[in-house]
């Protein structure tokens, strides 16, 4: 086996993949829209992963990606405040969270 | 990092399974609740993950953040829309089960072959500025950066008051459509929905 310095960057990008595609997986397969934005902060994550290992690996001097990824994680906080605000407000009108039911929109 | 290398090692295989394993938890298992409290472990995990790649700072924020304010909120809205709902089935769920999962899968591949088929062009690793880094965030941020931070202040603000507005139940002391007055308690009474469908 070979010796390393350090954990190979491929190694945090593939889990940051992964995650990524779970995320996806779930917002297209959720009926349940409580899952749907759980399903949201698990990609924004992933992306933030992927920020990070780039800030530490490519840009270890100045880590412009982790300031980046501090904004990912205020715009993060204030999406899922707003997106449960909303899905507050649907429930309180359709008595429902099933995302099949929010058809109002469709054409 | 002065952790031994095969510390890390151990550390990063086992943060990355907790990750990926809890992640399919939290899109796959039955029950929301269960899926709140396992996204709460992934956010943990990927706090752990920072930590592994010398950022502080940022595991802090995440924890605060995300496992202390994100997490609490999701699990607040599952408390307030937790009805048993016998969901409508739909009949041609197999056939969009397959296309998702194998776009997903087709997405998924992509990425790792992007992963492992580039050549990254990486630094030196003693440029590292290790331990520094929340100094440096702190620079950025004031410098730089400045323009970006006060505006997350203002949308900061905006998606509070646009929380607020949209979760609050009555915002007029007449109601629209009946023209009835509106009862501002706080306690939720049973009303009649306004957009069920009525099939």
């Amino acid at each position: 086996m070979m010796s390393l310095e350090s954990i190979p960057i491929q190694a945090f990008l593939i889990v940051s993949s992964a995650l990524f595609c779970i995320g996806i997986w779930g917002l297209l397969n959720s009926r349940n829209a409580v899952r749907v934005l759980m399903s949201i902060e698990l990609m924004l994550n992933a992306v933030n992963i992927n920020l990070m290992t780039f800030s530490s690996f490519v840009d270890n001097n100045l880590i412009q990606g982790q300031v980046f990824a501090i904004f990912v994680i205020t715009v993060a906080a204030a999406e899922a405040a707003v997106g449960l605000a909303i899905l507050l407000s649907l429930y309180r009108n359709r008595v429902t969270v099933d995302m099949e039911s929010f058809n109002l929109l469709k054409w | 990092m002065s952790i031994a290398i095969t510390t890390q090692i151990i550390c990063f295989t086992v943060l990355s399974l907790i990750i990926i394993i809890g992640a399919l938890g939290v899109v796959l298992l039955e029950s929301i609740v269960y899926s709140a409290f396992l996204l709460g472990g992934v956010f943990m995990s990927v706090a752990g993950l920072y930590l592994l790649l010398n950022a502080s700072f940022v595991a802090a924020a995440q924890v605060l953040v995300y496992v202390g304010a994100v997490n609490v909120l999701i699990i607040f809205a599952i408390m307030l829309v937790n009805k048993k709902e016998d969901l409508k089935p739909i009949n041609d769920i197999k056939s969009r089960r397959i296309i998702s999962t194998s776009i997903c899968l087709t997405l998924l591949s992509l990425l790792i072959r992007v992963d492992l088929t580039n050549v990254w062009n990486l630094s030196s690793p003693q440029n590292s500025i290790g331990e520094e880094s929340t100094v440096r965030i702190g620079e950025h941020l004031f410098s730089d950066y400045l323009l970006p931070f006060e505006v997350a202040s203002v949308l900061l603000l905006m998606a509070m008051i646009g929380a607020i507005v949209l979760a609050r139940r009555d915002v007029m002391s007449k109601d629209i459509s009946t023209g009835l007055p509106v009862d501002q308690e706080l306690i939720e009474k049973s009303s009649e929905p306004l957009l069920t469908n009525k099939n």
